[in-house]
């Protein structure tokens, strides 16, 4: 196994090769510090400081969970940390957290969806669409969505990355996934020119 | 097993994620293709999700990668 062999070595002495280890995931890492951290330069420098930590603590990885859970996880935290600072910093510590309570939540219904161009992604308007939808879910929501639909991370492992159990992941996600269709369907589907018009116009039919 | 929509919904990540019991699936897939209101939710949210998959939703800074790792070989140098 890469990571593996490499994570030995480089605890054998060999720490360049810390390069090629991480590698492969620094642009997770910084999707993951920037989907909580809503900040270019905070991002990067949390995630800079993330794989210094890595780095650090390397002999301290236990394989049960893969080195990029692990990995990930230590990213979420030292995100999660530099938030709680700001809100000190803000006096801003008594924003309420959403709950995992199940229930009473309602998707967009809008008649109908077909096809989505993916070159329609290269358009600006739309990728901040996106990132404003996700920018605006709660954080526990947030980090979910991110693990599993953006890093693609399964149910299991968005769960050890987060220290919480495999049913609050699948409560978080199913709110979060349609809390984004809430959001974004409407937007998506209705606009009838400009940018988003690709949809409306590779789609057909009725979107009303 | 007959659903309601609200019942669909309630399933519908898992359902997209393929974890549904097969009796269950089968009892979803009954209600989606008789209610097109909950077919355009589960299709909608597929979409989204596959466009918040594509690398280009977030774009990584210019040089991210360089200063990366100009920094871990600081850190990499400085220990040695």
């Amino acid at each position: 196994m890469r990571d593996a062999e490499l994570i030995a070595r480089i605890l054998d002495g060999e720490r360049e090769l810390f390069h090629d280890l991480v590698r492969p995931y620094e642009k997770a890492v910084y999707h993951a510090t920037f989907s909580l951290l809503q900040n270019q330069q905070e991002a990067e420098d949390a995630a800079q400081e993330t794989m210094l930590k890595a780095l650090k603590n390397l002999g301290n990885f236990r394989a049960e969970s893969k080195f990029s859970t692990w990995l990930i996880s230590i990213a979420i935290n030292e995100s999660r940390a530099r938030l709680r600072h700001a809100r000190v910093l803000k006096f801003d510590s008594v924003e309420e957290a959403p709950t995992d309570e199940e229930g009473g939540f309602t998707p967009s219904v809008i008649s109908d969806w077909r096809e989505v161009p993916l070159e329609a992604l290269e358009r600006k308007e739309l990728r901040e669409l996106l990132q404003k939808a996700i920018a605006s879910l709660p954080e526990i929501y947030r980090e979910v969505l991110l693990l599993r639909d953006v890093e693609e991370f399964s149910i299991a492992e968005t769960a050890t990355a987060l220290g919480v159990s495999e049913g609050v992941v699948k409560t978080r996600l199913l709110r979060a996934r349609l809390t984004m269709q809430k959001i974004l369907a409407p937007q998506l589907a209705t606009k009838r020119s400009g940018v988003l018009g690709l949809f409306r116009k590779r789609a057909g039919g009725s979107w009303f | 097993m007959v659903l309601n929509c609200r019942h669909v919904w309630d399933q519908i990540s898992d359902y997209i994620d393929g974890s549904v019991a097969p009796e269950l699936r089968q009892a979803i897939e009954e209600h989606l293709a008789h209610c097109r209101h909950c077919a355009a939710v589960l299709d909608s949210t597929r979409n989204i999700l596959i466009l918040i998959a594509d690398d280009r939703t977030f774009e990584i800074p210019v040089g991210y990668s360089e200063r990366l790792h100009a920094s871990l070989q600081e850190e990499i140098a400085g220990s040695k």
